[in-house]
């Protein structure tokens, strides 16, 4: 029997959610005031609703289909997977878009697709739901796309006209991992798409002499996505992987997504709970090089083991190991390095920098800027406070470390 | 001291606050002689009403003492914090406004106790406007008679603070082409397609379902991954105020206590014999690879999957060579830049521009040449976001060396441009030295095999040299190189 849309929406939006980017943020300003249309994207993302496990939902994430050729351990709808398999027609995707988006429910969509016969083909099939949104329907919400490896760069470009964000997901930190769990993909020809958006990117940038704009290529730029927890990788090889991805193909954001274990699990992976922690302090560390100015080497250096400290946050983690730095004087101190106090974020350091150019900064003053003065105490001196020994304290770690925690008996 | 009562209307967000505030400060009212009032909110000390403008008549008939500037990001402030529902929001911003007279730069000390609570009032108001485009939610009403064509939508939402004005123009932009109207208590915002209508009536909350929540629901629950319950992080984005009016979190209670026992199921399931279709796909997968012949097609796909150094891990792709088969003459580089990574094609970075553009002024024509790089695969360091181009080392050139080697053999030019030090010697060994053969050319081998060749500079380092005199002889020299290229060309048969 034929499965209803709201039987394939349920398998299909199923299918997608181990995909963790659901932003909506990046792209260009635009609306439908002049030109009429449906939708409008202001710049930031807009989260609808949250579900209970946290996480945000923005975009109406679904599959195109589920069915798929390649067999990559870590996903549920790899081919040996039993999973339930259903398919949507594209002007399904536009039609369900379209209403949930009328009703305030979503900022767009986020269309991805196992790969079905080809990748030009599948790649095809996406493009056509991105066009249809587009040019029949006027509608101008977000569009985040994903790319398939090998599709033609006449299909990609076209892509890239459409959609605000492309994607490509890495999967695994290390070439390595990637050939153990997903033989088919080759990570060459995963960077080669990259490198290929990259320049387009980069190109759509661009203005000629004459001022005039080339034409519009994924003005959101790309993101990607790397499984943490499923391979032997260590948060070091993860992060150096992300460091190489930032600095070749300029991305946007590189999502880690903790590995989750799936319905009809392949034998190859490993049946434990997602190392929660273990990504959230990734996106630490990930949040510190991108807005914060550390290198990525510098948070897993005074590790032995190369993983991030799972107890204490990675700057905080940094600055007890780099004490010789510290305490830092408020009113003196480069932004670089007020930027490097722990619980100090970006937002309280300009505060700071404009208002020292008026009147000294006092350690009291730090709590209207909604900083935690118990967290920077240690780290930094103002007149009137001055952390004298506390800053060498041995035992300071055990200050910030959270209680122990009695663990269950049985 | 004589002290004004001044009221306002609650929901009066900037101007009218503004004009009795300018009043007050051109009479040079100090904050405490002014008792700012919500009209008809709370009774005065005595239990009265407190009396309509009678603060104002009074205050307009005080002579003015001086003319009063505000500077635009000190109303932009002001206007941001005003639709606030605090009571105390106006002698707020009435203190802002007497201090920043006297100090100009207040605006910017963060640290101070109003500029503070000022920016909280500002950040809490925008998150309401936050929270209100993104939980607003529209549902489908029945269009009676002639409504032609344009569909019809009503939603319910409560806001905190005085935002809707401000809100407004963001859903007209963005649902342009459907008539809608949000109802709230604190008033109306109503959208035609060509107007939109504000009313500060409160309203009351309607009956709302257009049966479209139910294929929403199906969505939310799906999209809900049960191996990961967190949610103190769901409350903190979507605090419990929000839910009674978002149909999905009715699903909540279910979808938290279901989780354990889904993740459970998950992990005791049986592994099933893999469906039909995937014993299909991997028979196809198994065929047997043809061997490769001997062309540069095959070459290249060859060197693409090279893992021989380590530089495959971090680089791009291989880049391969681009040039006719037989080509007479072959350029030798030393290992794709930034671009030429990306692009999977050599020479296309600035080295490749100046080369096209050197040999475009000798006369020599690019597409006759077949241009390689010694090392096929791109050494960088990172450097924050940007990769830096490092030298290939000996272990790098050995490796790729083969690869150099065959494609010689294939195309078997007669001459043989090696531009910068690496390419010199991955062609001719180390014991070379640029200085002294930079600009020359010399013969390799005899008979049949005999090669011409040639050493030039990099581009690239003629780049570096920028423009001074070494730089000007440097490029002098390298043209004089590729003139002897063009008489090569233009040679017939040797």
């Amino acid at each position: 029997m034929k499965k209803t849309l709201s039987q394939r929406l349920a398998i299909l939006s199923d299918a997608a959610k181990y995909d963790a980017s659901c932003a909506s943020s990046g792209s260009t300003h635009r609306d439908s005031e002049k030109n009429g249309g449906l939708g409008s994207t202001t710049g930031n993302g807009i989260c609808h609703s949250y579900t209970p496990d946290g996480r945000c939902v923005s975009l109406l994430k679904i599959l195109l289909t589920n069915f798929c050729v390649y067999d990559c351990a870590y996903c549920i709808n790899r081919s040996s997977s039993n999973v339930e398999r259903a398919r949507f027609t594209p002007e399904e995707v536009v039609w369900l878009t379209l209403e949930f988006y009328r009703r305030n429910c979503i900022e767009g969509l986020f269309l991805s697709s196992g790969i079905i016969r080809s990748s030009d083909h599948t790649m095809e099939q996406l493009v056509q739901v991105a066009r249809d949104l587009r040019l029949k329907h006027g509608f101008r919400g977000y569009i985040h796309l994903k790319t398939i490896p090998d599709a033609s760069p006449r299909l990609l470009e076209e892509a890239g006209r459409y959609a605000d964000r492309l994607s490509i997901n890495v999967e695994m930190p290390t070439v390595a991992g990637l050939e153990q769990y997903a033989p088919q993909k080759k990570a060459g020809g995963i960077r080669q798409a990259m490198g290929e958006m990259r320049l387009k990117i980069d190109a759509g940038k661009e203005r000629s002499h004459t001022g005039r704009r080339a034409e519009r290529f994924s003005p959101g730029g790309q993101s990607t996505q790397m499984i943490v927890g499923a391979d032997a990788a260590s948060d070091q090889d993860i992060l150096a992987s992300s460091a190489n991805l930032y600095g070749s193909y300029g991305l946007r954001r590189v999502y880690y997504s903790a590995f989750s274990p799936i319905p009809d699990a392949s034998a190859l992976l490993p049946a434990t709970s997602p190392p929660l922690q273990r990504e959230h302090r990734l996106y630490q560390a990930d949040w510190l090089f991108r807005f914060y100015g550390f290198a990525f080497g510098e948070l897993t250096a005074g590790r032995a083991d190369g993983m991030l400290d799972l107890e204490l946050d990675p700057k905080l983690a940094w600055a007890l190991d780099n004490r010789a730095l510290f305490p830092v004087d408020l009113n003196r101190a480069s932004k670089e390095m007020l930027l490097r106090v722990p619980g100090l974020g970006v937002k309280a350091v300009a505060s700071i920098l404009r208002a020292r150019r008026h009147q000294a900064v006092r350690l009291e003053d730090l709590a209207r800027l909604n900083v935690s003065i118990r967290k920077v105490r240690p780290f930094v001196q103002t007149p009137g406070w001055s952390p004298a020994r506390l800053t060498d304290r041995h035992d300071l770690r055990s200050l910030f470390s959270p209680a122990p925690q009695q663990m269950s008996l049985l | 001291m004589t002290r004004y009562v001044l009221s306002v209307e609650d929901s009066a967000v900037f101007e009218p606050w503004r004009e009795m505030a300018r009043a007050a400060l051109q009479r040079d009212l100090p904050p405490q002689a002014i008792d700012w009032r919500i009209r008809g909110g709370e009774m005065d000390l005595f239990g009265q009403q407190t009396n309509d403008s009678d603060g104002m008549v009074a205050l307009t008939e005080a002579p003015v003492l001086k003319s009063v500037t505000l500077r635009a990001s000190c109303i932009a402030l002001l206007r941001d914090m005003l639709c606030h529902s605090d009571p105390g929001r106006f002698a707020l911003a009435y203190r802002i406004a007497w201090r920043v007279q006297g100090n100009p730069h207040l605006l910017d000390v963060a640290t101070d106790a109003d500029i503070a609570k000022a920016r909280i009032m500002v950040r809490q108001n925008r998150q309401d406007c936050h929270k209100m485009m993104a939980f607003v939610r529209f549902r489908e009403q029945p269009v009676q008679g002639e409504g032609a064509g344009r569909r019809r939508f009503l939603a319910w939402f409560e806001p905190q603070h005085h935002i809707l004005e401000r809100i407004a123009p963001f859903f007209s932009k963005r649902f342009t082409d459907m008539d809608w109207i949000i109802l709230t208590p604190r008033g109306s915002i109503c959208w035609d397609g060509k107007d939109l209508a504000y009313s500060s009536e409160p309203c009351e909350q309607p009956e709302l379902d257009d049966g479209f929540g139910d294929l929403w629901n199906t969505y939310y629950a799906s999209t809900f991954n049960p191996a990961r319950v967190r949610t103190k992080a769901m409350r903190r984005e979507m605090p419990g105020r929000y839910w009674k009016n978002l149909p999905e979190t009715r699903l909540i209670p279910q979808l938290v206590s279901g989780a354990e026992a889904r993740v459970r199921t998950m992990a005791e399931q049986e592994l099933l014999p893999a469906p039909t279709f995937h014993d299909r796909l991997r028979a196809r997968d198994s065929l047997p690879v043809e061997p490769l012949p001997d062309t540069l097609e095959a070459l290249a796909a060859k060197v693409r999957t090279c893992t021989a150094c380590p530089l495959h891990c971090e680089a791009t792709q291989a880049v391969v060579g681009e040039g006719p088969a037989h080509a007479r003459i072959m350029v030798v580089g030393e290992q794709p830049g930034d671009q030429e990574d990306l692009a999977g094609r050599p020479f296309v970075g600035p080295a490749g521009q100046l080369l096209h553009e050197a040999l475009g002024a000798a006369g020599v024509d690019r597409s006759a040449l077949y241009l390689t790089n010694a090392v096929k695969h791109f050494r960088f360091r990172l450097q924050g976001r940007r990769r830096i181009h490092q030298t290939p080392d000996a272990g790098h050139m050995v490796a790729c060396r083969p690869w150099l080697e065959q494609e010689i053999a294939l195309i078997r030019p007669k001459l043989i441009v090696s531009l910068g030090a690496t390419a010199l010697r991955a062609l001719d060994g180390p014991g070379m030295a640029m200085a002294d053969v930079r600009g020359t050319s010399w013969r390799v081998g005899s008979g049949e095999t005999a090669v011409q060749r040639l050493a030039l500079a990099h581009p690239s380092w003629l780049l570096r040299l920028g423009d001074g005199a070494q730089g000007d002889s440097e490029r002098q020299r390298f043209a004089e190189g590729l003139s002897r290229v063009r008489e090569f060309l233009h040679q017939p048969g040797s």
